[in-house]
């Protein structure tokens, strides 16, 4: 329990501020009367990988052609360490970009795209660096093929080698494994974070996929209809979200109605369909009245009517199984409550008991510390939808 | 004539197939393709025709024409009899016009590449909505005919036209100055004729550049001047190839605008192989001097691709 609330902690010492860190005050882009960020604050600390998690539209890639002076902002600053960059044009800024297209150049080779950064800077003798960073992305003996000639995986390396080469302040990666297939794309994740602590870089990274958020980034900023719903380490977002939306964006979560009875010591009570349940103080955002009672599928314990649950906390009865997907590691259980709610519960295949059929009466239950509280107003079918890929 | 290289080409194809016998489905495949390939010819064989009695006939008879008895005429028909020396003499009597007439193309061709890339690029990148209604407004002026277009000019560009008389207000030009009967006028005329040639290669090549691409080039420190000369202007030579080569061919041989807005002092080799064939009657020096022009320009586009490299642009 201590890890939780110590990762609770790293969300605010995301805020100390450094050297040469990324600082976006109070920035708004809008479009006529479409506003795709709305006053966004946000600092990204140098050296950091820190990734802008959303749904499309949420304005994360508004955000990104912000900073790369790609689009100019309606109002705020960015500065970079003590420069304000904010209106400064985009190839006056120690900032460069991975597209999500890629953006090579088809009429260059790879070498030559590679060296554009450099040649525009009126460095002479590029052949070093270049050759260099073509091995940094294992590409080094592709550098005289054309663009088209280079798988997308390979592409997408000669455009993450094109920007770094300029050893950029700041990276910027716009969705740059999105073109790929999975398997690929999980490599590329592995090699990105290589390259990034090889580097040492600051990367923003912009992307629609949780798990390769969550996967590379030390910080994960979920963005939401242009404001910026939470920010921290990624287990302290997924284990302690705070809006519907990031319990329902990042991962999958059960959303059980609830009546606030208030709080007794360091957890707060509420009353879910008739049974008191406990919520840890520092994971309760909602201040009284109704609330969502919130708990991770996988932290949801399933058991036999009457029978043994590793919880200390009270326990829903009257459960039937409507639902059993059988994945290998784990069955995911579809469970319908009394009250006509049906509860998601992954379990690990331990072999320990046999697996629930349809229709078996079931009891639920979970461990206090692993639930959270999140205020009733909101949505809690909030990106449910946008969550999937 | 047609059916001979297919036969050919099946051949080889069906002995190699029949005797390697991996694969039992294989010999029904090639017998499928080859019914394939007979298709092919048979939908070629319309234009196959059209090309036989549209270019090969005219082109046959143009060639023998060249090389005509000069001694013949009109009436009294030439005798074919091999006469190179044709080609020798309208050389050395027409070579003046016949550079005139590279020149003059030469230069409405220029003046059309940099009116024409100014347009397209602006129809391409900054034009929005109004981009459709620009490229008709482009081939808008193919209503009319090109002769009265030329005509149009005419009036224009006329010793008491607002044009002339202003110019000479201004002091540009002199008293007695004139824009009509000049080269000026001849370029000018060519250009105007030509420039929608230009402009629709190079709005076709221009259009389908990613702007991201010029976008990358500005992330990656190059200024807008710069973004252009590295990733833009390389990234459209197919459509300036295309576009110089549709615009000097036409206007290299054309008579039409010599012919009105100039004087004999700006005479091109078009007049001069109309003048030979409708006044004269003189068909083997007009067939030599046409040959002649096909030629030089054959040579000059083959030697052009050559070096602009359009195999090395995507």
């Amino acid at each position: 329990m201590s890890l939780v609330a110590d990762e609770g902690a790293t969300t605010r010492d995301v805020q100390e501020s450094g050297d040469r860190d990324l600082r976006l005050t109070a920035l708004t882009k809008s479009y006529g009367s479409f506003t795709a960020v709305r006053s966004l604050d946000l600092v990204v600390p140098q050296g950091s990988f820190f990734a802008l998690l959303g749904p499309s539209g949420c304005g994360k890639t508004t955000t990104l052609r912000m900073v790369a002076g790609l689009d100019t902002p309606t109002s705020g600053t960015i500065t970079l360490g003590d420069r304000e960059i904010t209106y400064d044009k985009p190839y006056k800024r120690p900032v460069n970009t991975v597209f999500q297209s890629y953006a090579l150049f088809p009429h260059l080779d790879i070498a030559e795209n590679v060296a554009f950064g450099l040649k525009r800077r009126g460095v002479k003798d590029t052949k070093a660096k270049v050759a260099e960073m073509l091995d940094l992305v294992e590409l080094g003996n592709q550098g005289r093929k054309k663009p088209f000639q280079l798988s997308g995986g390979q592409q997408q390396r000669v455009a993450l080698a094109r920007a770094l080469i300029n050893s950029p302040e700041v990276l910027l990666l716009d969705e740059p494994l999105g073109a790929l297939d999975l398997k690929l794309r999980r490599g590329m994740q592995i090699e990105l974070k290589r390259i990034q602590t090889e580097v040492g870089l600051t990367f923003v990274h912009v992307t629609h996929d949780q798990e390769e958020a969550m996967t590379m980034a030390d910080t994960v900023a979920v963005m939401n209809a242009g404001v910026i719903e939470q920010m921290g380490p990624p287990a302290a977002l997924y284990d302690n979200p705070e809006t519907t939306f990031v319990a329902n964006f990042l991962g999958q979560s059960n959303l059980l109605a609830g009546d606030i009875l208030g709080p007794d010591g360091d957890v707060v009570k509420v009353s879910v369909q008739g049974t008191t349940v406990s919520i840890p103080a520092e994971r309760s955002h909602a201040d009284g009245g109704k609330g969502w009672v919130g708990v991770r599928p996988e932290k949801v314990m399933i058991a036999e009517v009457g029978g043994e649950i590793d919880a200390p906390g009270n326990r829903f009865e009257g459960g039937v199984v409507t639902d059993v997907s059988f994945v290998g590691v784990s069955t995911q259980y579809l469970v319908r409550m009394p009250w006509g709610q049906e509860v998601m519960v992954f379990e690990q295949n331990t072999g320990r008991r046999p697996i629930f059929a349809v229709g078996a009466p079931v009891d639920l239950s979970w461990r206090p510390e692993y639930a959270f509280l999140l205020d009733a107003s909101q949505d809690a079918l909030a990106g449910v939808e946008d969550g999937d890929d | 004539m047609t059916h001979q290289p297919q036969e050919a080409l099946v051949e080889p194809d069906a002995v190699g197939l029949g005797p390697s016998g991996d694969d039992p489905g294989e010999g029904h495949e090639s017998v499928r393709r080859r019914g394939g390939r007979f298709t092919g010819y048979w939908l070629m064989l319309p234009s196959a025709l059209w090309l036989a009695l549209f270019f090969l006939v005219p082109f046959y008879s143009l060639v023998a024409m060249s090389l005509y008895d000069p001694k013949g005429s009109n009436l009294t028909g030439y005798d074919m009899t091999w006469h190179v020396a044709n080609y020798v003499d309208v050389l050395q009597a027409y070579w003046r016009p016949l550079l005139r007439s590279f020149w003059y193309a030469a230069l409405a061709t220029a003046a059309c590449l940099v009116l024409g890339y100014v347009l397209a690029y602006a129809i391409a990148f900054k034009a929005g909505r109004w981009k459709n209604l620009m490229l008709v407004l482009v081939i808008a002026p193919f209503f009319t005919s090109f002769l009265l277009r030329t005509l149009s000019w005419k009036l224009i560009l006329a010793d008491e036209g607002w044009i002339a008389e202003g110019l000479r207000t201004l002091q540009i030009l002199g008293e007695d100055g004139r824009l009509l009967a000049t080269p000026f006028a001849v370029v000018a005329g060519l250009t105007y004729n030509f420039l929608p040639f230009m402009v629709l290669p190079l709005f076709a090549s221009l259009d389908k550049i990613d702007n991201r691409l010029v976008e990358a080039a500005g992330d990656l420190y190059a200024s807008p001047a710069r973004a252009f000369f590295k990733v833009t202007l390389p990234l459209s030579m197919p459509g300036v190839v295309a576009g110089t080569l549709l615009t000097f061919i036409p206007a290299a041989g054309d008579f039409i605008n010599a012919e009105l807005l100039g004087s004999p002092n700006q005479r091109m080799i078009g007049n001069i192989i109309q003048n030979l064939f409708t006044n004269q009657g003189d068909y083997a020096a007009a067939g030599a001097l046409s040959m002649t022009l096909m030629i030089v320009i054959t040579i000059g586009v083959v030697l052009y691709i050559r070096r602009a490299g359009t195999e090395d642009l995507v």
